[in-house]
């Protein structure tokens, strides 16, 4: 090999795709290979057992033992989803209150990533530590301060009462007003942080370039802002569109019970009625639902590995 | 400072709110855990008392301390391998198979925890694993492995690749150059991204409900059974210990990071 | 906009009074007072730090003054926000919009102007003629070189015919070709176009090269405006004289006036006989400054020089340094005590039989009309 043919790149990749090969092996074998046992467990059916599906796939037991628990799968689960209402309801709240807390999440988190932006150098490091310091103080904590604040003689109440605002309290909890205000609170740094990175990135003398031209500050933000922070935005929007989906500790804790989202659903049918078959079809529909939001994520995710490294 | 870069009264007035918003639940939680009377609605001075009761709650300290133990050591397994799958996403330009690790690395980010939660379960019956600590550190380090890994891939990227191209001109190897030169200034992230992973397997309800087996209950499990029965201050003082060593955790390794520069440029990579 | 109509003849189209801007405890710019004149190539000159951008800036309408007026035909736009300014700026950087075409940038600020479509389309195709980008009007700016970039950021800066023109320099970013070049390009547009540009720049001979006059601005005050000839063969100060173009200095004592002349006892080259400037000098303690280009040498000492007058104003020495620049050639000549002064020469002819090298006893001189005293 000639001497014009190394280049340091070359030289660094063979070691460093060496060392993918542990954490691959890996998540090959905790994150893809569960999700066959997913779908198979999906095509199953609820048994009084241990474990509490059948067929099971006895390797041991020979070929015959296997084409006959193969032919045992059936698709009864999706059948069930389908044609009950109750199931099919909770996808559509699911995505529903996904879509609307996303949307509230972008109005509001918009313009404190933009404040963020706009600070002086030395005060942007500290806003940032200021804005993820409560994402890392637990999220189960979070919610039960709001839980504090919310309840029926929380303190909420109590100030309305105090200032008169209301004349008796009113019921917080178990709304969904409540249940949006959860989601909010414990998504907004998922949608601040991406927003402030692609904020913080763009050249002032765009802006100014725009205002120079006779753009009016609201047109400058509409014209060059906004469209130049689109992948900030995609970033965020995604980052919390599909959790919020399949969210359950929030509408457990803070939602009312006449209308499951599909994470609770999902748990429901796992823990309460132990019906691990169902659940799983359960998980297979909400996969495939999300199908297109994560192959669209996965795509910005790429560009911007191949855009910073 | 220009007109235009000048923040407006708006700006000001969102960043305060949002912060305030942020801010206030977990302040009126903790002041509370410190109120001797048992009622939320009455203040009652202050007291320690519900600090007392939580030491003779022996589940919850067991939970404290299955928490504490699946936190530590998934996170340091999920650091060690979010850093090497980091090291060949950043470095190891393309190979066979990376569009497929890339995918695998960032879905768990974003993927519903119910749905990891419960196909990790799948598999430990079906090999038949025996459900408790090892099940749960499996679980947690498959979930912080990807955070790990965008947080330490993002200090890669920043890196001035003619550092190493300096060390290999005087005469370090390719490895030895990357250990030498690089190795050093992610130590940061390589921190950053251990706390990271920490927290989120302390606070993890979904899928340690999922992956757990009976006797090995741990901190949010508890916690969570315990809020579904309404609030009670024990609960207060619990969370505000956590709040408060997660605090802890945080300024140390903070103060520990800022003694090698990082560039306050590029933002956390979520 | 167009502008400019019912100006008294004599008005200036910028007059600048009194204006100051600090942050916060740093005085950028520090009473400053200029006019500028319709139709002229103005450049504000001067080192880093200076406050030539934040002046800039000032009538881009970025930044408001602390003190004083601006005032654009008349009007005083100090406090007049920068989108509603007859007045545009060429960026250093450009700041072309990265998700906007060429055509798209170009026409942004007609879109605001409220132009009709046609109008529009019209413009642009003028514009894009202008400076020489047909066939670009599509790629986007990351898909152009620096050079066609920096054409864009000119033709959307003009498309609105400003009244006044700003340029943030322009022209830092291109190689020395190419810059050159694009120097004379900008005259060419500003002299068709009968606009009035301002331009900030460092680079003095950019400054001498494209303006009709120089303001010298340092440590926020306006030092001197003049033409580049007077600037480069009258400077005002020493500081001046030195930063524009190279210059020889000796310090010295004024030790008597004749009609006209200043004879100066200097300290490194003995007496020199100096025009008197025209504001008298009234320090006991001068400058006598001489351009090396000003400076005759010949390894014999001459009667008298080519016009005829005794050659005054000898200097005694020996070569230490050589420098051929192609065009030139530079000595470095050391004095008997010891101060080294420079002198330059045109190469006039190809093969040059008097060249002189190192080690060489060489004599300098110059006449009493080519140096200039200064005081400070």
């Amino acid at each position: 090999m000639s001497a014009r043919n190394i280049s340091t790149r070359k030289i660094f990749t063979g070691p460093a795709r060496l060392s993918a090969i542990v954490p691959y092996i890996w998540m090959v074998l905790f994150f893809l290979v569960p999700f066959g046992f997913v779908l198979k467990i999906s095509l199953s059916q609820t048994v009084i057992a241990q474990p509490p599906y059948a067929p099971v796939f006895d390797l041991t037991a020979g070929w015959a033992a296997l084409k006959a628990a193969f032919t045992a799968l059936s698709l009864d689960n999706f059948r069930l989803l389908v044609s009950d209402d109750l199931y099919v309801l909770s996808y559509v709240r699911s995505l529903i209150v996904a879509l609307a807390s996303t949307a509230m999440l972008l109005v509001i988190g918009y313009p404190i990533a933009y404040g963020m932006a706009r600070l002086p150098r030395r005060w942007q490091g500290i806003a940032m530590m200021l804005v993820i310091v409560p994402f890392w103080t637990s999220f189960l904590i979070r919610i039960y301060a709001w839980i504090n604040i919310l309840q029926h003689d929380g303190l909420l109440n109590r100030l309305l009462l105090a200032l008169h605002v209301v004349s008796e309290p009113v019921v917080w909890l178990s709304t969904d007003s409540a249940m949006y205000l959860g989601i909010v609170y414990s998504y907004l740094p998922f949608m601040i942080l991406p927003l402030y990175a692609t904020l913080a990135k763009m050249d002032p003398a765009l802006e100014e370039a725009g205002a120079d031209l006779g753009a009016s500050p609201l047109q400058v933000f509409w014209l060059v802002t906004f469209p130049l922070s689109l992948p900030g935005v995609a970033a965020g929007v995604l980052l919390c569109f599909i959790p919020i989906v399949g969210e359950f500790v929030i509408p457990d804790l803070l939602a009312g019970s006449d209308s499951l989202m599909i994470g609770q659903t999902l748990w429901l049918e796992f823990f309460t009625n132990k019906d691990w078959p169902v659940a799983s079809s359960v998980a297979v529909v909400l996969l495939v639902l999300l199908l297109v939001p994560l192959l669209v994520y996965d795509r910005l995710q790429r560009r911007q590995l191949e855009e910073a490294g | 400072m220009t007109k235009l870069r000048q923040l407006s009264r708006f700006n000001i007035a969102s960043l305060a709110l949002g912060l305030v918003f942020l801010y206030l639940p977990i302040v009126i939680l903790v002041i509370f855990s410190f109120n001797a009377s048992r009622l939320v609605t009455v203040w009652g001075g202050w007291s320690l008392h519900w600090y007392r009761e939580l030491f003779n709650d022996a589940a919850m300290i067991e939970a404290a301390w299955m928490s504490l133990r699946v936190g530590a050591t998934s996170a340091s397994i999920a650091t060690l391998l979010g850093t090497l799958a980091a090291i060949a996403l950043s470095r190891g330009a393309g190979f066979r198979g990376r569009t497929l690790f890339s995918g695998m690395l960032y879905a768990p980010l974003v993927m519903p925890e119910v749905i990891t939660g419960l196909s990790l379960l799948l598999l430990f019956v079906a090999i038949n694993a025996e459900r408790g600590f090892w099940t749960v550190t499996v679980a947690h380090t498959t979930l912080t492995m990807c955070f790990v890994a965008v947080v330490v891939q993002s200090r890669l990227a920043g890196i001035d690749r003619s550092l190493e191209e300096a060390a290999m001109d005087l005469g370090c190897s390719p490895p030895r150059a990357f250990l030498a030169v690089t190795l050093p200034l992610i130590v940061p992230a390589i921190a950053a991204g251990w706390m990271l992973a920490f927290t989120l397997s302390l606070d993890d309800l979904v899928i340690a409900s999922f992956t757990t087996g009976p006797g090995s209950a741990t901190l949010p499990i508890r916690i969570y059974s315990e809020v579904r029965l309404g609030v009670k201050p024990e609960i207060n003082a619990i969370c505000t210990l956590v709040i408060g060593f997660i605090a802890v955790v945080i300024v140390v390794a903070s103060l520990a990071t800022k003694l090698s520069s990082v560039k306050g440029e590029s933002a956390a990579p979520l | 906009m167009e502008g400019g109509a019912g100006l008294a003849p004599d008005m200036p189209l910028l007059r600048i009074e009194g204006v100051a801007k600090s942050f916060g405890s740093f005085r950028a710019v520090n009473g400053v007072s200029l006019d500028i004149r319709a139709g002229e190539f103005f450049a504000l000159l001067g080192p880093s730090g200076c406050g030539k951008t934040t002046l800039l800036r000032m009538l881009a309408g970025f930044e408001t003054p602390d003190a004083g007026r601006i005032l654009l035909d008349g009007r005083d736009i100090a406090q007049v926000l920068p989108h509603q300014r007859p007045v545009n700026m060429m960026f250093q950087n450009y700041a072309l919009f990265p998700h906007l075409s060429v055509r798209d940038n170009i026409a942004f600020g007609l879109k605001r102007a409220r132009l009709s479509r046609a109008d529009i389309a019209a413009r642009v195709a003028e514009m894009m003629a202008l400076v020489k980008l047909e066939g670009l009007e599509t790629r986007k700016p990351d898909q152009l070189s620096g050079g066609q970039r920096q054409r864009v950021a000119l033709a959307r800066s003009l498309a609105r015919r400003p009244q006044l023109l700003l340029l943030d320099e322009p022209l830092a970013a291109l190689d020395k070709k190419l810059r050159e070049r694009t120097q004379f390009e900008l005259m060419e547009v500003q002299r068709r176009l009968g606009m009035t540009f301002i331009i900030v720049t460092h680079d003095q001979e950019e400054a001498m090269t494209v303006a009709s006059r120089i303001g010298v601005m340092d440590a926020g005050r306006l030092d001197q405006v003049a033409t580049p000839r007077e600037l480069y063969e009258a400077p005002r100060s020493r500081w001046i004289a030195e930063f524009v173009g190279d210059i020889n200095l000796f310090e010295g004592e004024v030790a008597s006036r004749t009609r006209n002349r200043l004879t100066v006892t200097t300290r490194d080259a003995g007496s020199l006989v100096a025009a008197e400037p025209r504001n008298a000098v009234s320090k006991p303690t001068v400058f006598v400054a001489i351009r090396p280009e000003k400076i005759r040498l010949s390894s014999c000492v001459p009667a008298v020089d080519g016009g005829g007058a005794s050659a005054v104003n000898r200097l005694e020495g020996v070569v230490t340094d050589v420098s051929y620049l192609g065009g030139t050639t530079t000595y470095k000549l050391k004095l008997e005590s010891g101060a080294v002064i420079r002198a330059s020469m045109a190469n006039t002819t190809r093969l040059d039989m008097d060249a002189y090298g190192p080690g060489h006893r060489m004599v300098a001189w110059f006449a009493p009309e080519d140096c200039v005293v200064l005081e400070q």
